[in-house]
């Protein structure tokens, strides 16, 4: 997802880090009250507005909420949502629930990971295109779905999906992997 | 907010219904968006602009119309007709719908009905043309859904009745389809005890998979002693292939809101939350839609309905972990930690939330305690069979010509889901089974297709009724393939928390591994069933317990394609 733009009234008041994702982190923890227990919460924020969660993030966070660090990085690296890396300026998600397994996502998902060189959860080296999997996203009238960049789209090919996915990496990465 | 409100808005909203003579409803559901519903309706709003007709027709975004596989879906409600039902809409179909059937339907000059003439061709400011007699152009028939396929006409709904009926981001629409006329009820007319009872009379089981007397859950939360309890409403759908709670939450948020609230007071709870997983973002908005305009109204908050009963709701949203789906579990991590499970007893019901009371049920079951409350329990009871009344949810997917969400009546066979709701195997294939509960569950072949669906038929049968994915298998579909499959999500899944299944699952892996590759001996499959039995019984939680049934369902029913792999390696 991609960082959300603050509004002119968090810009206004900048945040001491002079980076204003930071008031939306913070603007959570105020409406949780800065309780500990919104530590989910908390972390579901950054994750959305940083993209991923580094470990000044994770810091930031565990001093804010006066939380231990660890019990933050615990709970960040229990959740399978919660990425330490960050994504690829475009996303493919390839569905592996019950229903698209049925329908041979398998294929599409290592058609993609031939195409690119790449396993699931990695991004292209020049930061293109991420491809990674997911566990059912419940669209499954639709089996087999992708998710490319928050779009849902149904009753896709390997070959569609190559397709899209070329599209999505540009030329470069077309390149590298003829 | 008191009861008389309720029949105003109703009111309000069929006067305003009776302005606009014409609705036509667009499935806005997250199936039927990404087949295209989008353009379709951006379609249908420029025709009917471009015809003037914006008076009189309304657009409304509705939850999901039930038959996924043949969206975009639109239904047409016209002042008397039959509704009629549109499959694969498209922009071009949805401007037809306009040219061809309300531009006509709204012109004058058309040869009056009987009943028209009597009262004189005047007063019909717009003579209506009957759509069925408008004569459709080429393709626009082939959009048209017969509203008699036994996909619809099987199907019983409870639960899902203003599904598809309804605008899910507007409170007045549900109220005006009857909504929250249950919390009136509960709140001025019976006592805490009497709406348990009456929950406990109607045989209510959770369905969330387990199956647990809901009515019997309430009563040991109401008696159980504390200065506090919580309300939970588990949205954590995790078992691919299913996708009830997220329909259900997309459709109708108020009704699971309003079996919540009433759970609340049958209970004495204060305080409700609705744990929803993150990979469910319109559900999660249309819910915190649907919290805010009930606080508006004073559906939540203080004194609801006039009364000294209080009730406040939380949404909590998960970050992606199947295990949070076990009750103590998604417990820990509303409290915003590790999802992890603890041992019970102590029950929540007894120690929960912050060691409180907590109620804990699956957000469907919540869907039934407003038609329980306004129908009658004995109404409830007499539909289904003896030990599992109402009806289910299934999402009902894989090898078929007909996929989507249906409910239907607890007793009916397998066979009629699947041959009659689902329209059969495509492509000319066969049926080979049916996987009911996901990873947690099993498959229950052709020979046992006339079992009726009830919590201890399928349990029976080494499966599970599940929390209610119906994902049909075809003869192509290898079994220790399939098995092997949900033993990898459990791998991914299992907390880690205890040894058996954090081990046994990648063990049994493994060995699943070995036996589909064609490596695998006869001592394999010995060794895979003990490690089941192990792993079943020494696990901490349900994760554990059930991640063997995929294995021991297969074995059970299909153990000569692990023969087959064992012996010549395919």
């Amino acid at each position: 997802m991609p960082p959300s733009t603050p509004s002119k009234a968090e810009a206004h008041a900048e945040h001491p880090s002079g980076d204003p994702r930071f008031k939306m982190v913070d603007r959570t923890i105020k409406k949780f009250n800065g309780e500990r227990d919104a530590l989910l919460e908390v972390l579901n924020t950054a994750q959305e507005v940083f993209g991923y969660l580094s470990e000044d993030l994770m810091i930031y966070v565990s001093q804010q909420l006066h939380v231990p660090l660890a019990r933050v990085f615990g709970v960040a690296t229990f959740y399978h949502m919660f990425t330490f890396k960050p994504l690829g300026e475009h996303t493919c998600i390839v569905c592996l629930g019950t229903a698209c397994y049925v329908k041979q996502s398998n294929e599409i998902m290592a058609a993609l990971e031939q195409e690119f060189g790449l396993k699931a959860g990695q991004t292209t080296a020049d930061g293109k295109l991420s491809i990674s999997s997911a566990r059912c996203l419940g669209s499954c009238g639709l089996a087999p779905v992708l998710v490319v960049d928050g779009q849902v789209v149904g009753r896709e090919t390997p070959g569609g999906a190559i397709q899209r996915a070329r599209t999505l990496a540009g030329k470069d990465v077309a390149e590298v992997a003829a | 907010m008191n009861p008389a409100d309720l029949t105003a808005i109703t009111h309000r909203e069929q006067e305003a219904r009776g302005r606009h003579r014409c609705r036509v409803l667009c499935c806005s559901s997250t199936a039927c968006l990404a087949s295209g519903g989008g353009a379709a309706k951006d379609g249908l709003t420029r025709a009917v602009k471009l015809h003037g007709l914006e008076k009189n027709v309304q657009i409304v975004n509705t939850g999901c119309m039930g038959l996924c596989s043949l969206g975009p879906m639109m239904r047409l409600e016209a002042q008397g007709e039959p509704d009629t039902l549109y499959q694969r809409m498209t922009a071009d179909s949805a401007h037809q719908v306009v040219d061809e059937q309300l531009v006509p339907y709204f012109q004058p000059g058309h040869t009056p009905t009987e009943a028209e003439s009597e009262v004189g061709a005047h007063d019909f400011p717009h003579l209506r043309a009957s759509l069925s007699q408008v004569r459709l152009g080429r393709g626009l028939d082939e959009h048209l859904l017969p509203q008699d396929m036994p996909f619809f006409t099987r199907q019983k709904k409870i639960v899902l009745a203003r599904a598809g009926l309804i605008d899910p981001e507007r409170i007045e629409d549900y109220i005006a389809h009857g909504g929250y006329t249950a919390l009136a009820k509960a709140l001025t007319q019976l006592t805490p005890e009497q709406v348990c009872a009456e929950i406990q009379a109607s045989g209510l089981r959770g369905r969330g998979g387990a199956g647990y007397p809901t009515g019997l859950k309430w009563n040991h939360v109401r008696k159980a002693d504390g200065p506090r309890k919580f309300v939970i409403a588990n949205g954590d759908e995790g078992d691919p292939g299913a996708y009830m709670d997220r329909t259900l939450m997309e459709a109708d948020p108020h009704s699971i809101l309003e079996g919540m609230i009433i759970a609340g007071y049958a209970v004495g709870a204060q305080h409700g939350y609705l744990y929803v997983r993150g990979e469910y973002p319109v559900a999660v908005k249309r819910l915190e839609k649907a919290i805010r305009s009930a606080y508006r109204q004073g559906l939540l908050g203080d004194d609801i309905f006039g009364t000294a009963f209080s009730f406040e709701v939380d949404i909590r949203i998960g970050a992606g972990a199947f295990v949070c789906g076990e009750e103590t579990a998604l417990m820990a991590s509303v409290e915003g930690q590790r999802g992890t499970p603890r041992m019970r007893p102590p029950y929540p019901a007894q120690n929960g939330l912050w060691n409180a009371p907590t109620l804990i049920n699956n957000v469907e079951t919540y869907g039934n305690i407003t038609a329980i409350l306004n129908e009658g329990a004995a109404w409830f009871a007499g539909i289904g069979t003896e030990k599992s009344k109402g009806t289910k949810i299934f999402a009902l997917t894989g090898k078929l010509n007909h996929t989507g969400l249906i409910e239907v009546p607890m007793g009916i066979t397998l066979r009629e889901i699947v041959f009659e709701i689902g329209g059969g195997i495509p492509g000319g294939r066969q049926f080979k089974a049916a996987q009911t509960g996901g990873p947690s569950g099993g498959c229950i072949p052709a020979e046992h297709l006339d079992t009726p669906v009830d919590y201890e038929s399928l349990k029976a049968l080494g499966s599970i009724m599940g929390s209610g994915g119906l994902v049909v298998m075809d003869d192509a579909s290898s079994m220790p393939d399939v098995a092997k499959f949900f033993m990898e999500f459990c791998v991914d899944e299992s907390c880690g928390k205890c040894v058996p299944c954090r081990v046994g699952t990648v063990q049994m892996h493994r060995l699943l591994e070995k036996v589909t590759a064609g490596q695998g001996q006869a001592a394999d499959l010995q060794k895979l069933e003990n490690l089941c039995r192990l792993v079943q019984r020494t696990s901490l939680c349900g994760l554990g317990q059930s991640a063997p049934n995929p294995v021991l369902s297969t074995l059970r029913y299909f153990r000569h394609e692990y023969d087959a792999l064992v012996a010549n390696g395919r």
